[in-house]
């Protein structure tokens, strides 16, 4: 062990279980489980129909075994589908709030009280599978914004959402989109009307609390004609030995001249040393500039779960629309990721840029796979991309699978990659000048994810940067 | 001549790096305000002395001592040496991708500070400090806003090891090869930059393979390292002589005596 390797190990910071009674629906997977998470919700019966029918494809659907990531089989009839605080929240009033929620959200950074929230982010706060308080709702109605549950959304706008629902990510799009649309419980729900800039950045954050529970959140943002809107997600989830399962699916909707800056800071449980217990995070995201001069921008900083599966994308439909994905995936211990993201440039003049860094350290994996895909109508489409790899250690692995496909003679592509390996020699560079061994693996880090962090919302830039720092401790070597 | 007090006092020391013996029993006597010039041929050991002085993981102690301000040198974190006024122009200097030269600069002189007990530079502050030391190397501000040695040429790479040196301001000053790379005009920059920062409460340990930096720089000490020994050692006329026969002579001395 190197003098790097022995510094303290920093747990979990965010690995405790609160102690609330919870309704958990028994494990399994039914036509009748469908129908009580609905009946729950209040949900009109077309919600129910969509969601019964994306049960049938998926019962017919194979779980999907190409990712870059290794792990047991999951047993879908043994994780319970629907997990509540049982004093449920009132949601016109955040006073009804279980104090046990509101220490729970506060000890994670995410006050929800009227007197402590942060100033100019809107919070919805989502606690296994429901959404237990939505700040700074009646603020944004006034500028016509709509922010709140989904489930809240399908009762109260309805038109809204089946207009939308569905149409970036099919309830049969893949294996783990239709679970979701079968069962997706909460999850936010945005819009934002013509014109507007919201006046606030936006951000859900979902705790994973009881056990043998998956969490099957659902996010639809639209932001209309000339809109613009930031919105950022962030998670966490108890230290349990166990794995749990989280399938998320997020759609997004850019009308004209619109612009959506969606940014994940993504912290799940990512499992011990050994790789015992962390999230399983399978996840589809995508977005579709529908319309013209529209501008979708993913951001993502993904140093928890276990395994991640997730390809942010964009379908740059609308001509001159502008698909960004910026992502920084860390993978420590014996974590696994495979994530990129996919660009399907549609109308003319579309644009794309891709700018990845994984990070692997311990024995975790860490694929980049991305699409890009250049449909014949797309004249003058661009892509750039750039996919840089940093290998701490040398049990670690890095891989990059880049698909490219070309059906329109005037595209221009350009793919950059790099592969570095902190060394002895570039740490001890930094400690020479007087740096702690901590501090010179956080600033080599910090600046190979540069590109990256400069995209996130101010507010959230520090955080990931600690972020950062805290999961690679120990880690060098 | 006065002599100063001994700064560092290194007495038997051997080295090994990847089980390869490199220093097979090294004495070294600096005193305050003293420069010592360490030379000879590639492979006898120069840059190993400069590295684990410095504190480098990579090689292990396997006899010997070295004692700094009166303390056990070796049995400090490379951190630790550097805060208590150890400084290493690296040879090969190190690119840290997406991290402003200012940036870097300021963290290592804030650490330096902490140490002392004296208070952090924001950076308008660090800019004041900045701004002579940058004059002297012949630089403007436009190299402090570059990522730290990424896209820098050798030469500049070697000079911001100087400005380093120089904001820094270490007690003992090891220049490993900074000549090597560097064309007559930087060498002078830099020997220039070096001979203000000579001080009697600075010393400076000068590994270089070849005797045109003592041109400009006169030593007070000449050191001749050969298959990690000193076999020589004398004034700044011993750099000449080396430099007139080469190092042949002295291989064949070892061998006889």
């Amino acid at each position: 062990m190197t003098s790097i390797e022995a510094h303290v190990q920093q747990p979990y910071k965010y690995g405790f279980v609160t102690d609330i009674e919870s309704e958990v629906v028994p494990a399994g997977l039914s036509e009748d489980v469908i129908r009580l998470i609905s009946g729950k919700k209040g949900e009109p019966e077309w919600m129910l129909d969509w969601r019964l029918k994306a049960y049938r494809n998926w019962l017919k659907m194979q779980e999907p075994h190409w990712p870059n990531v290794k792990y047991g089989p999951i047993d879908y009839q043994a994780i319970s589908y629907y997990a509540a605080p049982k004093q449920q929240p009132k949601l016109d009033s955040l006073d009804q709030v279980d104090p046990k929620l509101v220490a729970t959200f506060e000890k994670l950074g995410i006050p929800i009280e009227e007197q402590k929230r942060l100033t100019g982010v809107a919070v919805d706060a989502v606690f296994d599978s429901v959404s237990v308080a939505t700040t700074f709702q009646a603020e944004l109605a006034k500028y016509g914004v709509i922010f709140c549950p989904i489930s809240q959304a399908i009762r109260e706008h309805p038109d809204l959402v089946q207009q939308y629902i569905g149409t970036v990510v099919p309830y049969n799009d893949n294996f783990f989109a239709a679970l979701n649309s079968a069962v997706f419980t909460d999850g936010s729900f945005v819009y934002v009307p013509n014109g507007v800039r919201c006046p606030l950045e936006l951000s859900t954050y979902f705790r994973i609390n009881a056990s043998s529970t998956g969490q099957f959140e659902r996010t639809l943002i639209i932001a209309e004609e000339g809109s613009y809107v930031s919105y950022l997600e962030g998670c966490s989830a108890p230290m349990r030995d166990e794995n749990q399962l989280h399938a998320a699916v997020v759609e997004l909707v850019a009308l004209d001249r619109a612009t959506i800056k969606y940014s994940t800071i993504q912290n799940w449980y990512p499992g011990d040393e050994e790789g015992r217990g962390g999230i399983y995070n399978f996840v589809t995201k995508r977005g579709k500039c529908a319309g013209t001069n529209s501008k979708i921008s993913w951001t993502q900083v993904e140093t928890g779960s276990a395994i991640t599966w997730k390809y942010p994308g964009c379908i740059l439909q609308g001509d001159n629309s502008i698909g960004e994905f910026y992502s920084v995936a860390v993978t420590s211990h014996r974590q696994q990721a495979d994530t990129g993201t996919k660009m399907i440039h549609l109308g003319r003049n579309t644009r794309s840029t891709i700018v990845s860094k994984g990070i692997s350290a311990g024995r975790g994996q860490n694929t980049y796979r991305g699409l890009v895909k250049i449909m014949k109508g797309a004249e003058g489409a661009r892509n750039y991309s750039q996919c840089d790899s940093m290998l701490i250690g040398d049990k670690c692995g890095a891989h990059t699978f880049p698909y490219i496909d070309v059906r329109n003679s005037t595209a221009i592509m350009e793919h950059e990659a790099s592969t570095s390996k902190i060394g002895e020699d570039q740490i001890f560079y930094l400690r020479q000048r007087g740096l702690s061994a901590e501090d010179a693996v956080s600033m080599i880090v910090n600046g190979f994810c540069k590109e990256v962090f400069k995209e996130l919302p101010m507010e959230f830039a520090v955080e990931a940067t600690r972020l950062l720092g805290i999961s690679l401790e120990g880690s060098v070597g | 001549m006065k002599k100063g007090k001994a700064l560092l006092e290194v007495k038997g020391l051997r080295v090994a790096v990847a089980g390869n013996e490199i220093l097979k029993g090294v004495d070294l006597t600096i005193r305050d305000g003293e420069v010592h010039a360490i030379m000879g041929p590639n492979g006898s050991g120069k840059s190993t002395l400069a590295q684990v002085l410095a504190g480098h993981p990579a090689y292990t102690v396997l006899a010997g001592t070295a004692q700094y301000e009166g303390k056990d040198l070796l049995d400090m974190k490379p951190e630790e040496r550097a805060r208590a006024g150890v400084f290493l122009a690296f040879q090969y200097p190190v690119e840290v991708r997406g991290i402003t030269n200012s940036y870097f600069l300021r963290s290592a002189l804030n650490a330096l500070r902490r140490e002392r007990g004296e208070p952090e530079l924001d950076p308008i502050d660090f800019l004041q400090v900045l701004e002579a030391k940058l004059k002297s190397i012949g630089w403007d501000d436009s190299m402090m806003n570059r990522p730290v040695n990424e896209g820098f040429s050798g030469g500049e790479k070697k000079r911001n090891e100087i400005l380093q040196l120089a904001v820094l301001e270490p007690r003992l000053a090891i220049l490993d090869e900074t000549d090597s790379g560097l064309d007559i005009d930087a060498l002078r920059t830099v020997a220039e930059a070096v001979n203000q920062l000579r001080n009697p409460k600075r010393a400076f340990l000068i590994v270089t393979h070849y005797q045109r930096l003592l041109n400009y720089i006169t030593p007070d000490v000449v050191h001749v390292l050969a298959d990690g020994r000193i076999v020589r050692s004398g004034g700044p006329e011993l750099a000449q002589e080396l430099e007139a026969k080469g190092y042949d002579w002295l291989r064949d001395g070892v061998m006889v005596s």
